[in-house]
């Protein structure tokens, strides 16, 4: 995966609370066998009505969405999050995220970065002032600045979500640095738990 | 928020969603310094969570048997003993594999079903979806590639996996259960600890068996007292959700207590852990009893003989103990609910069917205020509409929430010697292969289609409408489906979540209705 250190561009605003996966990317989109092709499915409910603030005139290079709390709400699919990356975010700022969506963002190297409302609220009227104006997100110090306007607000990011970010971690990796832990506990676990078919260990 | 007079919430402050992520945050920072020294291990078993009276609830019992390690500055390590495939989100997973060279751990812990996307009519056809016919294709060649069971379209055992999960008798009692789907909540009935995950977490199990999670708050909702005879699961489930919000357990497992609670059936107890998502949490979860016992005695799955007893011994010990604290914990009146219907474009927007579309001035914040209105505007509703005015033009059962056995049961009590309203589409959707074979070996599928309703092959269907059974644009549904967000059942289809009684009385009466009704006697205290 690739690190995660800076967040800087254009962003724009999508004043909702509980945008769910539904909407960021509907079933029908799922049917894809890749990661990759999402993003003209992105909000597409939302875009057939001129006024959404993804056909404002620079939207498409917006690199930050910042939204409303409870962000991501629904299913597990994380092709919400690539629909998000596809189309050109790397960060959503909102001042709450559902928890499977927050985790296949970092997953996948989406920055969710959670903000007070009045932090939110500060932004958008920044953005409103001057829809151009530069966002940066600095991952390491866990803020928010809009350098233009002279803001500089904080955000919550879990400490191993910061990490993963910044070194671009694979977690099956460093999972499987614990391989002996693992192969230990299985040694433990009872005969009679189930399996779906007789036991035939991968060769290693 | 209205029924506020049934619910006593117990915590000192409510804990909001904002601030069970600051309790993960927390147990975070405990063990964390910015990823120093990740590299240190430290026994298993040792949780530092920092919490206070947490020992002896079920979750830390499951928790705590499955930590495999907690290693400083990461996540803690979770076994999971159980992990259901399906043709949607694992195709980006085995690539991965694939490309990174790497092998499935456990794939005799690994069962794969087709749900999503398979034709409910005529499946046994070509499947005329290309996309989804590649999907499924896709699914065929991993499993036989990985050794992995697959129950596919045509097999006995296929159908939603939240369904045959725990037909099967794979779900069991303190068992770990992920699968790429939210609903997997739906296995906390059985005391498991079940949750859906993304693609790169069902790639980081199907490679390592386990998982890295920071470990959920505890939150309890009692169910005191008796449910009313006409209230369902699904009503009390959706009560519940109106009453703490859709992110009211983020952050959190939700355990469900209490007398009423213990009443359901297995079916009911999936349907209510089934929804545990609509409130945001990660998982519910309800202790197993003899109930769930009775339930897995002879399953394919289960333990047999000597297995049998142990099993039921360690089972038997996953029970909260007497005194345990949780984190948060909601009261809930079982008297004081009734059968709901949902109103706008989230699980928590509900009222009963004998109410009304409500005024978005009588909700309490702005926010809260354009939402609402924001839904009417959707739904094409006025406020003051009696539900039971409001018309429908499809009727959906089926679903991992509402498409088992007993909901159809409850559906065909409903319906036996009546006839659906002339004009509405009305559908009922199996949950699983199996289920449609013991229907109609009960006769339930002629009730069913004497009535009117088309009698469909087992899958997700209308539930998220991925197969070609939609809603069309403005069409409005009773569903007994577990999301109403805009769009969820075709776009610009209006959805409305109900139990199976209520789906089949408004396919009756043509309008939202509870069976008491189709008597002219709503309120009389009568089964179904």
């Amino acid at each position: 995966m690739r690190a995660v250190t800076r967040v800087q561009g254009r962003a724009v605003v999508l004043d909702r609370p509980n945008i769910d996966t539904d909407q960021i990317i509907p079933a029908a989109w799922l049917k894809r066998v890749e990661r990759t092709g999402f993003g003209p499915g992105l909000f597409i409910a939302w875009r057939a009505d001129p006024a959404f603030v993804l056909n404002q005139p620079g939207a498409g290079e917006a690199k930050i969405l910042i939204a409303g709390a409870n962000f991501g709400c629904g299913s597990s699919r994380e092709h919400a999050v690539w629909a998000l990356q596809d189309f050109g975010f790397e960060a959503v700022i909102a001042p709450s995220f559902a928890d499977i969506f927050r985790g296949n963002s970092i997953g996948a190297g989406l920055l969710t970065a959670q903000a007070d409302e009045a932090v939110t609220a500060g932004l958008s009227s920044a953005l409103a002032a001057d829809p151009g104006t530069e966002v940066v997100l600095d991952v390491s110090e866990r803020t928010v600045a809009v350098p233009a306007a002279g803001l500089s607000f904080p955000f919550a990011l879990p400490d191993y979500a910061r990490w993963r970010l910044l070194e671009g971690l694979d977690d099956i990796g460093t999972t499987l640095r614990h391989a002996a832990a693992i192969a230990d506990f299985e040694q433990r676990r009872p005969a009679w738990l189930p399996r779906t078919r007789p036991f035939a260990p991968a060769s290693a | 928020m209205r029924h506020r007079n049934r619910i006593q919430d117990q915590s000192a402050d409510r804990m909001s969603g904002a601030l069970a992520l600051h309790a993960v945050q927390v147990a975070l920072d405990r063990r964390d310094d910015g990823g120093a020294h990740q590299n240190d291990s430290r026994p298993a078993g040792v949780m530092e969570h920092g919490r206070a009276s947490s020992a002896g609830r079920l979750l830390d019992k499951i928790w705590e048997r499955h930590l495999v390690a907690s290693p400083d500055g990461e996540l803690p390590l979770l076994y999971i003993d159980l992990h259901l495939v399906h043709e949607v989100t694992s195709p980006q997973a085995f690539e991965g594999l694939q490309l990174s060279g790497r092998t499935i751990r456990r794939p005799d812990l690994t069962v794969a079903t087709m749900d999503h996307d398979v034709p409910t009519l005529n499946p046994d056809g070509p499947i005329t979806d290309p996309l989804a016919a590649a999907q499924m294709s896709r699914l065929r060649a991993n499993c036989a590639a990985h050794g992995i069971t697959l129950y596919p379209l045509g097999s006995p055992e296929q159908g939603v996996v939240h369904v045959i999960g725990p037909q099967l008798g794979l779900t069991q009692p303190g068992m770990t259960v992920v699968c790429g789907d939210s609903h997997t909540s739906t296995h906390g009935a059985f005391g498991a600890l079940a949750f859906g995950i993304g693609t790169t977490e069902v790639e980081h199990v199907l490679a390592t068996q386990t998982l890295r999670q920071a470990k959920p708050a505890a939150m309890a909702v009692t169910v005191d007292g008796e449910l009313p005879p006409v209230v369902t699961a699904k009503d009390l489930v959706l009560g519940i959700i109106a009453e703490i919000g859709t992110n009211g357990g983020t952050g959190s497992v939700i355990e469900y207590r209490g007398a009423a609670i213990r009443s359901l059936d297995m079916a009911g107890r999936m349907t209510v852990c089934n929804m545990s998502i609509e409130a945001g949490a990660r998982a519910g979860m309800i202790a197993p009893d003899d109930t769930t016992f009775a339930f897995l005695e002879g399953r394919q799955h289960s333990p047999k003989g000597a297995g049998w007893e142990r099993a039921l011994d360690d089972w038997r010990s996953l029970v909260t103990g007497d005194g345990a604290a949780f984190d948060r914990e909601v009261r809930i009146d079982a008297a004081t609910l009734r059968p709901v219907v949902t109103w706008g474009t989230n699980p928590a927007q509900s009222v009963g069917v004998d109410g009304a579309v409500p005024d978005p001035a009588s909700f309490a914040t702005p926010a809260e205020q354009q939402a609402a209105q924001r839904a009417l505007e959707y739904m094409g509703l006025a406020p003051g509409t009696a539900m039971r005015d409001i018309g429908v033009d499809t009727v959906f059962i089926g679903s991992c929430t509402n498409g088992r056995l007993a909901d159809l049961r409850a559906a065909a009590g409903v319906l036996r010697g009546r006839t659906i309203r002339p004009g509405i589409r009305a559908i009922v959707v199996p949950g699983s292969a199996r289920v449609k074979a013991e229907a109609e070996a009960e006769g339930i599928d002629e009730v069913f289609k004497a009535a009117g309703f088309e009698w469909r092959s087992a899958g997700c269907s209308m539930c998220l409408a991925m197969n070609g059974d939609t809603l069309a644009p403005g069409e409005r549904s009773a569903s007994t489906s577990n999301r109403n967000f805009e769009g969820r059942q075709g776009p610009g289809g209006r959805t409305h979540l109900v139990s199976p009684a209520v789906a089949a009385a408004t396919a009756v009466a043509g309008r939202f209705a509870v069976p008491g009704d189709l008597d002219g006697a709503y309120g009389r205290e009568e089964g179904q």
